[in-house]
């Protein structure tokens, strides 16, 4: 274990993108993300790293997939707005499979909203806010120490699976302080891309040889002239409109994700074992959660937390089995039930499923989920 | 290399197109996708020989381009080539150069792709002066969707979006880019090949943001919309109304109304960003070492 220190989120997010090996970052001002900007600005010129403040969230994503197809990893982090307004340039990353990491610290929307406001509207627009089909990752964090572990673990999946990450972090967690002990370098694994070792002009950068998760990806400048396009392409890297090589490229970036689950997804299970009720949450609300289970085990009640540590793809098997041993799950969310929908869909009959939400900008308390697992228990 | 034209100045001297298209270009994915007599080609062919007069290192060069039939472009050349988002060529093409200042990175765009959707990286990276070169096939018109107005069509012309003629004032590019503090902002022409090859040779060569303008035909939709004839009568009226920079300074505004005033508009000295952005890194680095 490395030093304890008092950082926020947001902090926690820079140090853990400099262990993960971020060499550019390119943001554009916005609440509540900002300090991950300015803290980028401060800290990756000392790594010998690069910051740029674009003009726009658009051309600041646009940056960031330029630098990683020169075989720099790269991150922009932004909020709601802001993530509407990459959403086109994210979907680009998806089907060029250009490594990169998207932080999102959510806030209360729709619209401008209120900008310092805690939300988590923004789970299904992270799944499908791009247009058209596409495989995703998105990570959601509970704690300080998790934000810089997870986003350690964005970067390695993106590099991993040659996709974008989204970090969906809350206001929240994005602005709590706590003490955190880091670990020491050592201690992490870091992912780097599969390169291209000998450059050779006749390699189609997009087919997938015998053994690989991904194709290899030849940095620009490195002797391996390619053709990256956002234009459904062939495994030459050059636009078709052959149906069939449309639907291969399709099913090979879903597949590459849905053939790793195992690798992919995280979920937490705590304090189930002898629990008929499980209280669903994720992210910032997780902290009100474990208050309110504390408090409903000092009545007698036997509750425990189930949290997806991976939002996207969703942990769909472990949720099922678990729903088959419980009597009722209480979806906890900061939204109007955004995964409660999903929980629905996967959960069907097997227990009673109930819901608590917030879209008024202020946090839902353990008390307020305290009550809600006394109803209806006499 | 089997020169046609050799002068004895590097910047003039050109090469049977086909010797360009061999060694530069992918010849499995021609024909190009541009409609017979469209101006795109003869400036793809402008960049190939710029180029070629350098000497640049292909492994060490990327072309970046964004929507549009200018941007279809970037995939005919044997480069490090991305064809990226609608208007954002400019903001990935930022990432590559300041990833790797080393590369030499060319942005091929449209007009509606640069000036329109993309307005706000060009006049933002014109203002930090990183050091790319914009290549800019200005047709005043959106081909790839049918003939709709561009903000580079003249007032009273006409696209299906205006069918009633524009009254719209058009943006002048090169100029909209020297404003926003592009350090070399020039003008050329599909007609005008030799000069538009230079323009595009001091380019690159300059070290920070530079664009170049060039007019290109496109007699399927612009000409067709507007009588302009076919493509050779359109490449004459570029040769008929094409002014010189110096020639312009004497001329009136009323003069000026239908002509294309070619050459280098403006070129300045500047720091380029990339270069500033390292030289903080030093500064950062040697203050460690002094200080801890």
């Amino acid at each position: 274990m490395g030093k304890t220190v008092l950082m926020q989120g947001n902090e926690a997010c820079v140090e853990g993108a400099l262990a993960a090996g971020m060499r550019l970052y390119a943001g554009y001002p916005i609440t509540p993300s900002t300090e991950i900007a300015e803290l980028s600005a401060l800290r990756l010129p000392q790594e010998g790293g690069k910051f740029i403040q674009m003009e726009d969230e658009i051309g600041s994503i646009a940056c960031a997939i330029g630098a990683s197809v020169a075989g720099v990893k790269s991150m922009t982090a932004t909020s709601g707005p802001g993530f509407s307004l990459k959403q086109e340039n994210l979907g680009y990353a998806c089907l060029a499979e250009i490594p990169l990491v998207v932080v999102d610290v959510q806030r209360c929307g729709p619209s401008t909203g209120m900008p310092t406001s805690p939300s988590q509207g923004d789970v299904m627009m992270a799944r499908w806010g791009t247009h058209g089909d596409h495989p995703i990752i998105a990570l959601s964090p509970s704690s300080v120490r998790e934000t810089y572990l997870l986003t350690v673990r964005a970067f390695n999946l993106s590099e991993k699976y040659r996709t974008p990450v989204i970090l969906l972090m809350d206001e929240i967690i994005g602005h709590l302080r706590e003490d955190v002990e880091l670990p020491e370098a050592s201690e992490l694994t870091v992912e780097d891309r599969p390169t291209v070792l000998f450059p050779d002009p006749k390699r189609p950068p997009y087919k997938l040889r015998p053994g690989e998760l991904v194709p290899r990806m030849a940095p620009f400048g490195s002797g391996q002239r390619y053709n990256i396009t956002g234009l459904i392409h062939d495994e030459a890297g050059f636009p078709t409109n052959s149906n069939e090589v449309a639907g291969a490229l399709m099913e090979r970036i879903f597949q590459k994700l849905n053939d790793h689950l195992d690798d992919i997804v995280e979920y937490e299970e705590s304090g189930l074992e002898d629990a008929d009720t499980a209280i669903f949450c994720y992210g910032g609300t997780m902290r009100a959660a474990m208050t309110a289970r504390d408090l409903a085990r000092e009545k007698g009640l036997k509750v425990g937390i189930f949290r997806p540590v991976t939002i996207w793809p969703f942990p769909e098997q472990a949720l099922l089995e678990r729903s088959k041993k419980l009597r009722r799950i209480l979806v906890a969310e900061h939204n109007g039930g955004q995964l409660l929908l999903e929980v629905q869909r996967i959960v069907k009959d097997n227990c009673e499923i109930s819901f608590i939400g917030r879209m008024d900008g202020t946090v839902i308390t353990p008390e307020e989920i305290l009550a809600k697992l006394e109803e209806g228990q006499a | 290399m089997n020169a046609i034209v050799n002068t004895g100045d590097v910047s003039r001297k050109t090469v049977n197109a086909s010797n360009l298209v061999y060694k530069y270009m992918r010849p499995e994915h021609l024909p190009t996708i541009w409609c017979p007599g469209c101006g795109n080609g003869i400036i793809l062919r402008d960049v190939a020989q710029a180029i070629e007069n350098l000497g640049l290192d292909r492994d060490k060069t990327v072309i970046v381009s964004g929507i549009g039939c200018s941007s279809r472009a970037a995939g005919y050349l044997d480069f490090n080539t991305i064809h990226t988002t609608h208007g954002r060529a400019i903001a990935f093409a930022t990432g590559i150069k300041l990833a790797r200042p080393e590369l030499e990175v060319i942005v091929l765009t449209g007009d509606g792709d640069v000036s329109a959707i993309g307005g706000n990286h060009l006049i933002h990276a014109a203002r930090r002066n990183i050091g790319l070169t914009v290549v800019v096939l200005n047709n005043s018109i959106y081909g790839m969707t049918g003939g709709q107005y561009s903000p580079t069509t003249p007032r009273h012309e006409f696209g299906t979006t205006a069918p009633y003629g524009n009254i719209d004032r058009p943006f002048d590019i090169a100029g909209l880019a020297f404003g926003a503090g592009a350090s070399y902002a020039a003008r050329g022409s599909a007609y005008h090949v030799t000069e538009t090859i230079s323009l595009i040779q001091e380019g690159i060569r300059h070290k920070g943001f530079s664009i170049i303008d060039v007019a290109s035909i496109c007699p399927t939709y612009y000409g067709r919309k507007n009588h302009k004839g076919d493509a050779v009568q359109m490449l004459e009226w570029q040769r008929d109304h094409a002014v010189t920079q110096e020639k312009a300074f004497h001329m009136s505004e009323e003069e000026l109304r239908d002509k294309i005033i070619i050459g280098v508009l403006h070129q300045v000295q500047y720091p380029e960003f990339t270069y500033e952005y390292q030289m903080l890194i030093n500064r950062l680095a040697k203050e460690r070492e002094q200080y801890g």
